[in-house]
């Protein structure tokens, strides 16, 4: 019984690609051989949409942060241009835009305790209810502060 | 960069976070309850000034940020621009310098 038995699928092995850990695990694809820089099993699996979720809501609260350390240091040259400052925010559309940056505040949020879970705690098959818990609090983080502010 | 450096700073990540996480929770509690009673300066001024408990805790909050958001950055920069090496370590370096005298100075702005 020497004789090689052919996978039903075909294996995209991940070290196929280029480079080494943590560079790369970009498989080859199976038709062209070519190497896959975007792996398209991953999009329809809950978790992908957890990771991008994420990421940008990362990327948008660092491109966020040296705009709300400049508006608070506008209290440095005086009350007054604070005030200027925070007139601005009577405006409907900078309200909508609060609730949104409250929105993904609280998703980074919770996307990052799930990850710190994941990492230091053993809770493997419960992913799917911390990705609902994060949806969960982020949502109620946000309509918390809506009902506030309107 | 070698491997110590990096589990440093996946460390380092890890531990801002935490910080972040509890942190976070405090501010954005704090900020429904300072929005309920509107904000015009001299409210949100005559509450902060001269609060050194909550200066302290802010200046914390910034530490912990200038920590965490270039050691994110690093990670997406490197990933979507294939970007790795030196300069990407020096650049995330001065962002993190960068962040943390602004928001210092944004707390001396509100609660000096």
């Amino acid at each position: 019984m020497s004789e090689r038995v052919k996978p039903l699928t075909p294996t995209l092995s991940p070290g196929a690609g280029r480079g080494c850990y943590p560079f790369t695990f970009s498989p080859v694809h199976p038709f062209t051989g070519l190497l896959m820089k975007n792996d398209f099993r991953a999009r329809s699996h809950p978790a992908y949409w957890a990771f991008l979720v994420h990421r940008v809501s990362g990327l948008l609260l660092t491109v966020f942060l040296p705009l709300h350390f400049w508006a608070l240091g506008q209290a440095l040259r005086s009350a007054e241009a604070f005030d200027g400052f925070l007139r601005w925010t009577e405006y409907p559309l900078v309200k909508f835009a609060e609730i949104g940056l409250i929105l993904v505040l609280a998703a980074h949020l919770t996307g990052g305790v799930r990850l710190l879970m994941l990492e230091f705690l053993a809770w493997r098959d419960w992913q799917k209810s911390l990705l609902a818990v994060a949806a969960g609090a982020s949502l109620v983080a946000g309509l918390a502060f809506a009902l506030n502010v309107v | 960069m070698n491997a110590r450096s990096q589990v440093l700073i996946w460390g380092a990540q890890r531990i801002s976070a935490m910080v972040l996480a509890l942190f976070v929770i405090v501010h954005l509690v704090t900020i429904i309850y300072a929005v309920r009673n509107g904000l015009t300066a001299a409210e949100i001024l005559g509450r902060t000034r001269g609060d050194a408990l909550w200066a302290g805790f802010y200046a914390l909050f910034v530490a912990a940020l200038a920590i965490h958001a270039p050691i994110g950055l690093r990670t997406i920069l490197s990933e979507t621009l294939n970007w790795r090496g030196r300069s990407l370590e020096i650049v995330m370096l001065a962002f993190g310098i960068l962040l943390a005298l602004w928001g210092w100075r944004a707390v001396w702005a509100v609660f000096a």
